[in-house]
């Protein structure tokens, strides 16, 4: 026991608790009352009194407006019945789902919870692919600022991961100029978001920008990327690759580097191919920092505004609106309760793709390595 | 003279994939510094150049000028001084602090269980819940959670105890990259009326605060991976010898996670340099930070976008020159030479 203070502060059981919370303390006392503040906010409407401003308790009505009311067509789309495709895509995603949870329910190896929670999961997942049909695969359809933003995240994601670990795993060969090429890699990483938003301004501008000789040996001299809702997603899309690839980039970099070359050159002066060698020592020890990247780039790639803000106001239209520029417009005209609503609306939908992702796919391959 | 491409080892690329590699990486550089170049002579352009254009390359199709270099740096002024300091202590003082407060509690998770209580999170959440309702109601804050962290006391003493459900390490990481969630959009205003209870509002000590809270979490998923590819044996064998945990973390954790210490203190560094929305909302006049000065050369004018080139280029120097000094420490070999020592 404890008879000598000093030994007892210096064994684990302190430590343990010496660790962990000053990071939890600051946490709690910086998130906590935003967190609460926010729902308050979101059941409320702001009146502005003579001298005073107040909140107005109004119940679930800024969601109901969302979801059901007058901004659905905003949030979630135009929802028109799918074409041919779309019923294909939606009925396929329904009998997979089914497929994999009769397995499960078969296997014996889930608990009942497990099962139930499954479930839920299917129902929740038929319910997105039933939302995106009906907004993009259909006729007079238009995706809301959802969509829009589900089309950010996963298409930035896939570029991103395979531009950056592609790029990582060249620079940590023995190549002339290394050095150069990983501190240049690094700079876009480095612009403020909202630098990077006017400089992609000026770089897509096709009558001063820099590419305008291109423009117009293409026939494009007037042309602007607000015409089309889908060329203007794209360039939103490549702007912010060029912004976060680096962030895969230097966090894989990092992870390659901390490998250990001896395994690696043992296995191959003992007849491992090159792709043995990536399979069996490279892979396994790069997945979990890789899922915790991809991780992070759908928390933060979920709250992307700079780049389709500054490039295109959102537009052509609300082709580009995503829903943390949808909450910043409504945040610029005083609605902040619905503007907080959509931010609740974010961490929810935020929370279950994280929540299935960890579960999922993380907790697999951390097994797996 | 030797060609940089021949092969030195086992694991090298043979000369023609090397030359291939290479060139991708070529490329991608161009990719990479193509929009940077066009910022840079843009700093040197007046706005007939900009208007006119495009032009690309200084005295051959345009006449450089220093006037947007003399605006920023002379005719602003403290304007951009004071924001160019306040940059400087806000991204280093946060990032490090961010640094030493996750690291430790991402070791912690790594090696430790935790098994927090189902049911005290809940009666935590529960009564901090209660005590705000009972301050947006009108009632003093501080007695309102005080009282709050009263109830919570007596009842985690009592009926706390009950509960046998707990949770464990994965949650706490969950629940701690989880509050990076919601956008800064929702954070900001709440954030403002929480600095303004305690008189912090347009001081760099929120800016600093609010920073390590938000970067803590990358800390911790970054660091805590880091750890857990870290061989398990030398702290065993380190800990076998009687070293206590501390000279472990000290002497032989730290000295070889420096490659993953370097790269996520220079992610988190950039995120606090460069974060724009919750400082425009806490700072007015002696906190603001650079960020801010960038956005506001979209003046009614329309985009100033000579003055906004020099300030992202004064504004990125630091960063690269500090990304070449560290870059060395994101080297192999450091791990290997600590397990031959």
């Amino acid at each position: 026991m404890a008879t000598d203070t000093l030994g007892a502060w210096r064994s684990d059981g302190a430590a343990r608790w010496l660790f962990i919370w000053p990071a939890v303390v600051l946490i709690l006392a910086l998130s906590l009352f935003p967190l609460v503040a926010s729902v308050a906010l979101s059941v409320s409407k702001l009146v502005f009194n003579p001298g005073s401003v107040d909140l107005d308790f109004i119940g679930f009505f800024n969601y109901q407006e969302l979801l059901f009311g007058r901004e659905k067509s905003h949030f979630l789309g135009v929802l028109k019945s799918p074409t041919a495709i779309g019923w294909a895509i939606l009925i396929g995603t329904i009998a997979l789902a089914a497929i994999a949870w009769v397995r499960a329910a078969r296997s014996g190896r889930v608990s009942p919870v497990g099962l139930a929670l499954r479930l839920v999961g299917g129902i929740v997942l038929a319910g997105f692919v039933w939302l995106l049909v009906q907004t993009l695969a259909s006729e007079g359809g238009r995706p809301g600022s959802l969509v829009v933003t589900l089309i950010f995240v996963f298409g930035g994601i896939l570029l991103q991961l395979t531009l950056g670990l592609g790029l990582a795993m060249l620079a940590v060969q023995l190549v002339p100029w290394r050095r150069f090429f990983r501190i240049l890699f690094l700079i876009p990483l480095t612009i403020t978001p909202v630098g990077v938003g006017y400089m992609f301004l000026m770089m897509t501008d096709t009558s001063k920008g820099p590419f305008e000789p291109l423009w117009v040996a293409l026939g494009l001299r007037n042309f602007t990327w607000v015409t089309d809702p889908w060329l203007a997603r794209l360039a939103v899309i490549i702007g912010d690759t060029w912004q976060w690839t680096p962030f895969v980039f230097i966090v894989l970099l990092a992870a390659l580097e901390s490998l250990d070359q001896e395994v690696r050159e043992a296995a191959l002066v003992d007849g491992a191919s090159r792709w043995q060698s990536f399979r069996h020592i490279t892979m396994p020890a790069l997945l979990p920092v890789t899922t915790t990247i991809v991780l992070i780039r759908i928390i933060e790639g979920f709250k992307i505004i700079d780049m389709p803000n500054i490039l295109l106001g959102g537009g052509p239209g609300t082709a580009t609106q995503s829903m943390t520029l949808q909450a910043y417009i409504d945040w610029n005209t005083l609605n902040l309760g619905r503007s907080a609503a959509i931010a609740y609306l974010l961490l929810i939908l935020v929370s279950v793709v994280a929540t299935v992702y960890v579960s999922f796919v993380r907790r697999r391959v951390t097994e797996l390595a | 003279m030797r060609s940089p491409f021949r092969r030195r080892s086992a694991t090298d690329l043979s000369p023609p994939a090397k030359l291939g590699a290479f060139l991708i990486l070529l490329a991608w550089a161009f990719i990479v510094l193509f929009p940077i170049y066009w910022l840079f002579v843009t700093s040197f352009k007046t706005a007939y150049d900009v208007d006119k254009g495009p032009f690309y390359i200084p005295f051959v199709d345009f006449q450089p000028t220093l006037s947007a270099w003399r605006y920023i740096l002379f005719d602003l002024g403290n304007d951009t001084i004071r924001p160019y300091v306040n940059t400087v202590i806000v991204g280093l003082s946060s990032s490090v602090i961010a640094l030493i407060v996750g690291s430790l509690a991402a070791y912690a998770l790594v090696r430790f269980t935790y098994r927090p209580r189902v049911g005290i999170v809940g009666l935590f959440i529960g009564s901090f819940a209660l005590a705000t309702i009972a301050a947006i109601a009108g009632a003093p804050p501080s007695i309102a959670f005080l009282s709050g962290l009263a109830v919570f006391l007596i009842l985690a003493q009592t009926v706390g105890r009950r509960f046998v459900r707990a949770f464990g390490n994965s949650d706490i990481a969950f629940w701690l990259i989880s509050q990076r969630i919601l956008p800064p959009i929702a954070v900001a205003v709440p954030l403002y009326v929480l600095f303004q209870q305690v008189h912090l509002l347009d001081n760099i000590a929120a800016l600093i605060l609010t920073y390590v809270a938000t970067n803590l979490p990358i800390v911790v998923w970054l660091m805590r991976d880091y750890f857990a590819s870290l061989p398990r044996e030398l702290e065993e064998s380190a800990a076998v010898d009687g070293a206590s945990v501390y000279r472990i973390v000290r002497s032989i954790v730290l000295p070889i996670s420096v490659p993953g210490l370097v790269a996520t203190f220079l992610i988190v560094l950039i995120f606090a340099w460069n974060e724009f929305l919750i400082a425009l909302v806490l700072t007015s006049a002696n906190a603001q930070t650079m960020p801010l000065q960038v956005a506001a050369q979209n003046a009614t004018r329309g985009p100033q976008w000579w003055a906004m080139s020099v300030l992202i280029i004064i504004m990125i120097t630091p960063v690269v020159v500090m990304a070449v000094a560290l870059e060395r420490f994101i080297t192999r070999g450091i791990l290997v030479g600590a397990l031959k020592g």
